[in-house]
């Protein structure tokens, strides 16, 4: 009987801290409502893994400086969706770090702000850059790194930079029937579910084979009234890139993500890879002797324009301290030598230009990759955009297997543009 | 499969025995019958009626404590949000839980408070607000109140004013008001809500920024981001114009675009394609020059939206009524392919429920065998794929899959695009869910055939039963009794198993001539992709699809419990 008393006790001390703890998070969502309590100010910062560390010394200092605290809290996994989601609850950041892509979709869900910024300010950022964060005519984040793939050559394998993307599917083909690697190139031609096809990694091609995606309009925003895809140019771009693919020359496969290509390069299974600066440590790393330049086009096409992504700061129009964030993203983190030692903390190629010659100063590598992104386009920011991705990816890996072009381009065109009516 | 589904397996055991022997239940029941009488007459007197010891009563008392203390915890950030409804849920979960507790009796009620606060916190709560949310039209631009798409729309309209010059900005206060102090070269100017005035004896820093000027308190940064909606929210009427704060150090001159007016319900501003032609460079001067726009609240769609239909980007949440719970039935887009993926979907999870147990049945059966050595060493073997992470394992499987890289088309010299071609992907996600289920059926399969008598099988021996009789004729049917339930609650897990389909082939191969949907596609992830893949996050919608997910799945567990239930009662 004692026992069972002590028994009882105990289930109900369980039940009733797991029903409190039920109770509590209901609670908690719904005083989300609630003022800021006043007291310290703490400017919160998220950003990804990589880039808090860079941040968390400049956010310190410029927290000591100014006489509050600040935080830099780690967001490894989808960011987005869960700034979006928390900004909504009122429990989001002051300050978010990402992809000047998200801008479309973030300034519809009404939760980043504008960014002022003079002329003289905004001409410091190379254009790509700052073509990156204008939407709709208003700058909405601080660019601090520029972003775009290039194609990486092993110069033991292949000394010559190839002149056009045939070249380079010629001399891996020389290579591979030479016993000396054992794939043409290392092109991801699959997302890293191996399921879909990289639009990101792909695009480059299909813009020098003629395609485009949505046209422009006359602020130099893309036009989603003018979809590409679908038209004459798209079917003869794709029929080119089913030219590279398993049934024809076997340079493009599905099976290619870019976590294996770029192992098959690591390794020397393959001379030539494309992918993006990301990679550079671990090139670096593998010893591999290796030269960066841009994606080459086609031998008879236009210039291959990689998609550009400018890594920016936002400031969060439902943030507490959104007076605090704009003088940190705008004054403390805008200015060359915090842009600098950012560089110095991570290497990416710097978005100011002053930083970037700096950059290039100290790492030869900066200036190539900033030659592989003078060709390219700023990843659309449009929301419309987002239209596109599934049924594009289907499409690449249609192309790629082998499979009827016109018949695929025609059922990507019906699907994007049926999403682009809603 | 969680620990849930296990201990249920435990709790249907049924054991032959029993059936001879009145089960364990009832005789505690009496047994508690009996001894509360023995406490009624001592309920009198309040210090000594309480049963038990010190322990017992400290215990007690410290678990009333802790409900008090979650209770305060909960009730005060919902008191100073003034959210009376949840205060006034958290009062009457408390009061009940206290009712129920302090009194000696309603022994069954203090089981079944904690029971039903679990149920409907993580069961009915959450189908509710799924339901609730299948109404609205939630999702990307649409997340808000109206009010908060009014404030971003407005907010973000605000264009600074080409060629003007930037204000360096000191943030002072006067009569607890807080008032920009700017400096523009050598010129000091202070700015309130009421205008622009020069202001004279100002002492200039380095930087060119004002420290300090007569009549006003200048705030630190951390005094002026203390009050940061003050600053952020004060501007500056000027000519043409007002100046607005960018942080706390600078301002600068702009225009707001774009403005509410309540007596129209609407937003007027200068049409953006007539601006863009004319360039919206040449100042105030030519505002009349372009031509004047006008979006209308639309509270159907929750949006603003013009005459020539194009909206502004922000919009805020409504309610739309049924029509995502029509729409995922009349829109083509939508319900052109749901029978297919319903098909597939039923062929899916009644495969894996028949390969998982067909599989665990006959090693649980093997290792049983009397002559079996080492049952430990392959039962921990067996158990293993069980133990580690699914999500890991699923996506090792993934890359193994994979023609040129992958491991399986390695080792086996084949050429096999196995999750490119629609019947090899599907029977990849078959074999990779068969690899990671059977342990499960193993584990319950083998506590279902240790309940099970060895002196009914001897008999069937002595009967003359061949082995394969004895199996069919009595291990299995008693085994099925014990699995069956779960077999249901595996169908029902395997319906949506999202992880198992998604992580692997993403739903894939799609057919070229129509991407929405894959070969390998469940209801679930078909669902995901529509409602998160295509056009931005569409919770509304992705709701109304999960509604309908949870009655198919709902149906077919009740009437396979009801069908299992039928079973057993032919059986006894």
């Amino acid at each position: 009987m004692r026992r069972s008393t002590h028994a009882l006790a105990g289930a109900l001390v369980l039940g009733l801290t797991l029903t409190a703890c039920g109770g509590g998070g209901g609670a908690a969502q719904q005083s989300s409502s609630a003022p800021a309590a006043a007291g310290d100010t703490t400017l919160l910062i998220w950003a990804d893994q990589k880039r808090s560390a860079t941040l968390k010394p400049f956010a310190e200092a410029f927290a000591k400086e100014n006489g509050i605290k600040a935080e830099v809290v780690v967001v490894a996994q989808n960011q987005q969706q869960t700034f979006t989601t928390a900004s909504q609850a009122g429990k989001g950041p002051d300050v978010l770090v990402g992809a000047h892509d998200w801008i479309g979709n973030l300034v519809q869900n009404g939760l980043i702000d504008p960014i002022q910024m003079t002329e003289e300010q905004s001409s410091g950022y190379v254009d790509v850059a700052r073509k990156a964060v204008t939407y709709d005519g208003q700058v909405y984040g601080v660019p601090y790194a520029v972003e775009s793939l290039a194609l990486y050559r092993n110069t033991e394998l292949a000394p010559d930079a190839p002149k056009s993307f045939d070249e380079v599917v010629a001399t891996g083909r020389k290579l591979k029937a030479a016993g000396k690697v054992e794939e043409i190139v290392g092109y991801p031609v699959s997302q890293q579910n191996g399921q879909s096809g990289d639009t990101y990694h792909l695009y480059p091609l299909y813009t020098s084979a003629g395609g485009y995606l949505f046209g422009t309009t006359p602020d130099g925003d893309p036009d989603p009234a003018d979809l590409g895809v679908g038209t004459k140019e798209s079917v003869a771009a794709f029929e080119r890139i089913a030219g590279l693919g398993e049934k024809g020359e076997g340079a493009l496969k599905r099976s290619f993500t870019s976590d294996n290509a770029a192992s098959a390069f690591y390794e020397g299974k393959t001379a030539f890879m494309v992918s993006g600066p990301w990679r550079l440590a671990d090139v670096r790393t593998a010893g591999v002797k290796y030269d960066i330049t841009p994606v080459p086009g086609f031998e008879d096409g236009g210039p291959a324009r990689p998609f550009v992504s400018v890594q920016s700061f936002f400031v969060a129009s439902k943030g507490r301290n959104k007076a605090l964030a704009q003088e940190f993203v705008t004054g403390s983190l805008a200015s060359p030598e915090v842009a600098q030692a950012l560089f110095d903390a991570d290497p990416r190629m710097p978005a100011l230009k002053q930083a970037l010659e700096y950059a290039a100063g100290k790492d030869p590598d900066q200036a190539k990759f900033q030659a592989a992104a003078e060709n390219g386009t700023p990843l659309p920011t449009i929301p419309q955009m987002v239209a596109i991705w599934v049924p594009f990816n289907t499409l690449i890996h249609a192309a790629v297997k082998g499979e009827s072009v016109p018949e695929a381009v025609e059922a990507a065109a019906e699907a994007i543009s049926g999403q682009l009516k809603q | 499969m969680s620990t849930r589904q296990a201990r249920t397996g435990k709790a249907v055991l049924p054991g032959p025995q029993d059936t001879g022997t009145p089960p364990d239940e009832p005789v505690a029941r009496v047994r508690r019958a009996r001894a509360l009488p023995g406490r009624e007459p001592r309920r009198g007197a309040p210090v000594r009626g309480w049963p038990g010891n010190a322990g017992a009563i400290a215990a007690r008392f410290l678990t009333l404590g802790l409900i008090v203390a979650v209770a305060l915890w909960a009730a005060a950030p919902l008191v100073s949000a003034q959210n009376w409804t949840g205060t006034a849920i958290v009062a009457a979960v408390t009061v009940a839980g206290l009712y129920v507790y302090l009194t000696p009796r309603r022994l069954p009620a203090k089981y079944l408070f904690p029971v039903t606060l679990l149920i409907l916190a993580l069961q009915v709560f959450p189908v509710v607000h799924t339901m609730s949310l299948a109404l609205t039209n939630i999702g990307d631009g649409h997340l808000g109140t109206k009010q908060e798409a009014i404030t971003a729309i407005e907010t973000s309209s605000v264009r600074r004013e080409p060629g003007s010059a930037e204000y360096r900005l000191t943030v002072a206060e006067r009569d607890g008001e807080p008032v920009f102090l700017l400096a523009e070269g050598a010129r000091a100017y202070v700015g309130t809500a009421a205008g622009l005035r020069p202001l004279e004896g100002a002492t200039f820093g380095p930087g060119g920024r004002i420290t300090a000027a007569e009549g006003y308190t200048v705030l630190t940064v951390a005094q002026a981001s203390a009050r940061g909606a003050e600053v952020t929210g004060l501007s500056v009427p000027v000519e043409g114009g007002a100046i607005r704060s960018q942080g706390l150090s600078r301002a600068y001159r702009g225009t707001a675009q774009l403005s509410y007016d309540a007596a129209c319900d609407c937003v007027t501003g200068p049409d953006p394609a007539a601006a863009s032609g004319s360039g919206s460079g040449d100042g105030d001067g030519d505002g009349e020059a372009v031509p004047q726009k006008v979006w209308q609240a639309d509270e159907e769609q929750g949006r603003f939206v013009a005459v020539d239909g194009t909206a502004l980007p922000q919009g805020w949440k409504v309610d739309v009524g049924p029509a995502n719970l029509t729409a995922a039935l009349t829109d083509p887009q939508v319900n052109a392919h749901f029978l297919g993926v319903l098909g597939w979907n039923v062929v899916y999870a009644l495969s894996v429920v028949a390969l998982t147990a067909a599989l665990g049945i006959a090693v649980a059966l093997v290792l049983h065998h009397p002559r079996m050595r080492a049952v430990r060493a392959y039962r921990t073997l067996i158990v293993l794929p069980y133990a580690m992470p699914a999500f890991a394992m699923l996506l090792v499987w993934r890359d193994m899959f994979n023609t040129d890289f992958g491991l399986v088309n390695r080792m086996s010299g084949l050429e096999v695009d196995w999750l490119g071609e629609p019947l090899t992907a599907r029977l990849s996600v078959l074999l990779v869910q068969l690899w990671l289920g059977f342990p499960y059926m193993f584990l319950i399969a083998t506590g279902a055939l240790q309940t099970i008598p060895s002196e009914y099988l001897e008999a069937a021996q002595v009967d003359g039963a061949t082995a394969w009789h004895r199996f069919r004729k009595v291990t299995f049917p008693l085994l099925m009794l014990a699995l069956a339930p779960l077999l249901v609650s595996s169908f029902a897990f395997n319906f949506n198993n999202f992880n198992g389909v998604f992580l692997i082939t993403a739903g894939g191969p799609f057919p070229a001539d129509n991407p929405a949907v894959g070969a390998t596609d469940l209801l679930i992830t078909y669902t995901f992709r529509l409602a998160f893949g295509q056009q931005g996050a569409q919770y509304g919608l992705a709701s109304a699809m999960s509604v309908y997910v949870y009655l198919i799945v709902a149906v077919i567990s009740i009437i396979s419990f009801r069908r299992t239930r039928v079973f057993k009662e032919v059986d006894r």
